[in-house]
Parts: C-alpha cells; sequence; structure tokens
C-alpha cells in the first residue's frame, strides 16, 4: 500500500522534522528545565499556594465553559442540520468565528460589552452588582467563546451523516422529540460528543489569550489567575515554577486527548464489525 | 382500517410533488403506489404516515381524521429504504422499541417480541447489533420493529430499493406471504413494476403528482386508462402508429387480412423467450415469442414477415 522509494521516505523525514521542530524541540526543553529543577523544586511549585487556587479557579471555568459548550454545540449542531432555517449557512459560517479571530480581540469585545466603565451593559451590571469584567463569569464568558466550535464541530458531521431516518423511524414509533433525542440522537452522536467535550476541555485549560484580557490578573485572595496566568506571571516575574506547570498543563491535555482518541478509535472498530 | 387521502396537495419550492390527489386504500390489502421517481410517490406515503405535512388535503385512517394528529400518535408502521437501524440496539431492542416507549410491561415485551423475531426469521439474532446482519435481514428487523406496535397501516418506502436482486426478490416473495400471514392494511411505494405487479392486490400509478390510475394489476395491465400507464406496466412497441405489447404482435409468414409487411432486422434468444425486431416501414417494432413460435414460422434475420396486433 502507499507509495515506495525514495519519495515516500522524503515525506516521511519532512513530517517528522516539521513535528519535531515544532513540537517535540519545545517539548524537550522544558521537560529538561524541569529535571535540572530538580525534584523538590517541582512538588513545591506544583503544590505552591497560588497554583493551588490557579488550578481551582482553571478547573471551575473550564468545566462551565464546556458544560455550556457541550449542551450549545449540540443544541446548535441540531439546529443547523435539523432544521430548514433561513440563514442556516450564515449561522454555520458564524459559529467558526471563534477559531478565526484572535483570542485578544475576543476578549477585548467582551470588555466593551460588559465591561464596569465603558461597557454596553457594564454600567446597569454593575448596578446590579454583578461583575463580569475581571471576575469569573467574564474568565467563563471568555473561555466559552474561544472553545465554542470545538463541539460543534464534532458532532455536526455525525448528525448529517446519520440523517433523519432515525429519527423518523422513532417518531413513527410513537417517541416524543426528546424521547427521540436521549433514545436515538445522543447515542448516534455519542462517540464524537465525548471527542469533542475533550477537545473543548483541552482548549479551556490551556486558554491564554481572552481570559488574560478579561481576568485583571488578580492575584491572592479574590485572585482571578489561571494556570496559564499563573504561568505568564511567573515568567515575567521570573520567579521559579513557570517550566514546571507548563509541564503539568501539557501533561494533561495530552493525556486528555489521548484516551479520548483511543475509547473514539474503540467505538470505530467496533462499527466496523 | 381504511385509508383516506383526499385533495393532497404539496410543493417543495416551485416543484409540485403532489397535486390535488385522491386516494383509497381498501381495508386489508396491500397496495402498491408505483410510478417513476420524482413522481411524489414518496412525498403521498410520508404524508399518510404524519413524516411530512401537506400544503393542503386531510388524512384520514380508520375513518378518522389523522391530518392534524403527529406521527408518534397516528399509529402506522413506517419502513424506510435503507432500513433506519437503530445501530447502537441489539436486533430484540430495535423490535422491542415502540412498547417500551409505550411502557409495556416486561413479559409481554418479551413475548411479543420473540413472537415477531419468528415471524421475520431473526430468532437467533435477537442479540446481534444490526451493523452484524446483511440488509435483507436488516429489513426484516425493521418490518418486525413496525409491526410491534400493531399499526393499524404499514407503510414502506421503497423497502427493497438498496437490496441486490436476489435479496429483492426472496424478500418480495417472503412479503406477499408475510401479509398473507398478519393481514395488516399496507401501502408500499416502488419504482419497480415487476415488483408492484408480482405482490400487491391493488396498484396506484402516480406520475407527475397526478394518480394516473388505480386498478389490480390485471386491469391495470389488460385496461390501461392511457399510454403512460400501458409505457409504464409491461413492455410496449409501436406498430401502425399505436402502442401494443410486443407479445400481441401476430407475425405471419403470408400476407392476411389487416398485416402489415415487415423485415426481420434481429433475432435474440433469452432463454425461452425470442425477442425480433423488426422494421415495418418507418416503424421498427418488435415482437416477443416463444421459441418454439420462432421455430415454426422459421424466422431469420433479413427474411420478410407480415405482422399484424391481436388485440386494441
Amino acid at each position: 500500500m502507499g507509495r515506495q522509494g525514495p519519495a515516500r521516505y522524503g515525506l516521511r523525514v519532512a513530517a517528522l522534522v516539521y513535528l519535531g521542530v515544532l513540537v517535540l524541540v519545545p517539548l524537550v526543553v522544558i521537560v529538561t528545565k524541569v529535571i535540572g529543577d530538580g525534584w523538590s523544586q517541582l512538588v513545591d511549585a506544583l503544590s505552591s499556594q497560588a497554583a493551588l487556587t490557579a488550578y481551582r479557579l482553571t478547573a471551575e471555568v473550564s468545566v462551565i465553559a464546556v458544560v455550556l459548550n457541550t449542551i450549545f454545540g449540540v443544541g446548535f449542531g441540531i439546529l443547523i442540520t435539523r432544521y430548514r432555517i433561513p440563514g442556516r449557512r450564515l449561522l454555520s459560517a458564524l459559529a467558526d468565528l471563534p477559531i478565526a479571530v484572535s483570542p485578544i480581540v475576543a476578549g477585548l469585545a467582551l470588555v466593551l460589552v460588559y465591561g464596569p466603565v465603558n461597557g454596553w451593559f457594564g454600567q446597569s451590571l454593575a448596578d446590579a452588582g454583578i461583575k463580569v469584567i475581571f471576575s469569573t463569569p467574564g474568565m467563563v464568558l471568555a473561555t466559552t467563546f474561544v472553545s465554542f466550535p470545538l463541539v460543534l464541530r464534532e458532532v455536526v458531521p455525525v448528525l448529517e451523516e446519520a440523517g433523519t431516518d432515525l429519527e423518523q423511524a422513532a417518531k413513527s414509533l410513537g417517541a416524543s422529540a426528546w424521547q427521540q433525542f436521549i433514545r436515538i440522537t445522543l447515542p448516534t452522536i455519542r462517540p464524537a460528543l465525548a471527542y469533542g467535550v475533550v477537545l473543548s476541555l483541552a482548549r479551556s485549560i490551556g486558554e491564554f489569550g481572552a481570559v488574560r484580557v478579561v481576568s485583571g490578573g488578580i492575584s491572592g485572595a479574590g485572585q482571578t489567575q489561571t494556570v496559564t496566568l499563573l504561568i505568564e506571571d511567573k515568567y515575567q516575574q521570573l520567579e521559579p515554577g513557570t517550566y514546571q506547570l507548563a509541564l503539568l498543563l501539557v501533561v494533561v491535555t495530552v493525556v486528555a486527548i489521548v484516551l479520548a482518541s483511543l475509547r473514539r478509535d474503540e467505538t470505530k472498530t467496533k462499527d466496523f464489525l | 382500517m381504511s385509508i383516506e387521502a383526499r385533495n393532497i396537495s404539496k410543493r417543495f419550492g416551485s416543484f409540485v410533488a403532489l397535486d390535488d390527489v385522491d386516494l383509497t386504500v381498501k381495508p386489508g390489502r396491500l397496495t402498491a403506489l408505483l410510478g417513476p421517481s420524482g413522481g411524489g410517490k414518496s412525498t403521498l406515503l410520508r404524508i399518510i404516515g404524519g413524516l411530512e405535512e401537506a400544503d393542503s388535503g386531510r388524512v384520514f385512517i380508520e375513518g378518522v381524521e389523522a391530518t392534524n394528529l403527529p406521527a408518534q400518535r397516528r399509529n402506522v408502521g413506517f419502513v424506510f429504504q435503507h432500513y433506519a437501524a437503530f445501530k447502537h440496539l441489539s436486533v430484540y431492542r430495535n423490535v422491542a422499541f415502540g412498547l417500551e416507549i409505550r411502557k409495556r410491561p416486561k413479559a409481554e415485551i418479551r413475548r411479543r417480541v420473540d413472537e415477531l423475531l419468528a415471524l421475520v426469521h431473526l430468532e437467533q439474532f435477537a442479540d446481534r447489533l444490526p451493523a452484524q446482519l446483511s440488509g435483507g435481514q436488516r429489513q426484516r428487523m425493521a418490518l418486525a420493529r413496525a409491526l410491534a406496535v400493531e399499526p393499524k397501516v404499514l407503510l414502506l418506502d421503497e423497502p427493497f430499493g438498496a437490496l441486490d436482486a436476489k435479496v429483492r426478490k426472496e424478500l418480495r416473495d417472503w412479503l406477499r406471504r408475510l401479509h398473507d400471514e398478519v393481514h395488516v392494511t399496507t401501502i408500499f411505494v416502488t419504482h419497480d413494476q415487476e415488483e408492484a405487479l408480482e405482490v400487491s392486490d391493488e396498484l396506484v400509478v402516480i406520475n407527475q403528482g397526478r394518480i394516473e390510475q388505480v386498478g389490480t394489476p390485471d386491469e391495470l395491465y389488460d385496461h390501461p386508462a392511457n399510454d403512460f400507464v400501458m409505457g409504464f406496466i409491461g413492455e410496449v412497441t409501436e406498430l401502425g402508429g399505436r402502442p401494443v405489447r410486443p407479445h400481441d404482435i401476430e407475425i405471419f409468414t403470408a400476407p392476411a387480412e389487416g398485416t402489415v409487411a415487415a423485415e426481420v432486422v434481429r433475432l435474440n434468444r433469452v432463454g425461452f423467450q425470442v425477442r425480433a425486431d423488426l422494421r415495418a416501414g418507418d416503424e421498427q417494432p418488435w415482437a416477443q415469442l416463444t421459441r418454439s413460435q420462432a421455430e415454426s414460422l422459421g424466422l431469420e434475420a433479413g427474411r420478410e414477415v407480415w405482422l399484424r396486433a391481436t388485440t386494441g
């Protein structure tokens, strides 16, 4: 199978070099740094008070963002694949916007809308005692925005491929719209949904730009520092712990994606039996 | 158990799928909706089943108006061309689906599903997933699933369309026998005239959004209402400017009353049948004969013969 000879080896070498320069070298640098700094340094960095609060905040923000993205990704996916609504294509294109737009721009836009000083809704929200920008809700919004298309883009092709026959068959057998969704649609998209959720989670944990703009980067009590922001802070301040925390992020996301793709392969093989 | 559709019209954009169609289906019968693709037959079936909404017109099932009833409450069984098997559920759970939705007791579901699996000869496949079945088996499972809820009417949309020729033929015979056993009012859509003639009690020919003719297979074959029906049901050729069945062309070796002179262009034997391509003036009719007929006439390419249509 495939091409033989020098062309094939050439391509392989090119791919490896490309991946190596882009992914492997930076990773190796981080790992050497961490090893060079030693075990106690690693433990200290990962268990410092600032790190612990950053973990909690990151988890909080990511989990809420992923839940929102799952609900809206599936809902939106069903909307654009199952209903003949006007402007379907436009909606679908708009849903990709978060991937195209720079996270910094997204963050700034959120500040312009919800910011306490000049934001559109900012003043009224502030009057109502709700703080969005420089606080957790703003960070959740920013994270949700940047990771929004990930669930949607995994789910839509599966919905399209499955077609409407299954749901209509269930319908003619007496299933209500909700029963069709729970018993038929959800099991059909489950592997894709699981993968989308993991991608979305990885993206949320790693998000930096948009969150940076809306967080205000306050450390200490009432802090708004996620793990990525903490890393940047430590890097800027030339404090120890930068590489240790960076490695932790890498490990967490890689493990999540590997687990998800393993599970996806499993379900795929089952389908071909 | 009769089904009635009155004044049904349906458009998709500017395309007229159904144009003021009236249809009455007799209870307990197996009725085929036959016509070329895009003629509106599937749309009519889906409107009866509640999967599509008509622009105007009304639907009655067992004399009760069902026009505004959602598909969930029409109690019809629907079978799709591509099986619509629930891939994540076993064959057993597929068949049990409608009963589980209706929250029937476990024991009753078990009894009913076992009964149906026996009816469609899939007892030994109960625990398999649909992906482990052949196309024909999947479609039988889909039929059992539709029958499980004891529907008032069974609607089949090109049920054998995705199967290969041999399985198609088997399933067709099997459906006929099944219907003789179960007697549920059944409407099935097909574009295959042979399939329709062989299986159905009654035929409804639909073309360009209208019903061309309704009748038994014999009525339609022997007394087609128009050239379209004649051409669509059975083979047709032309002699003396009029459509005629190829087996209704009589061949003589000498002139006789009402005959026209012709020349045999080509003889083509398929099994026990012989197809004779002829040339009579400007026309190029063809005749269908048995092998012994062709031999006793001594037909061969280039020979002069005389033709006459036996009926019409």
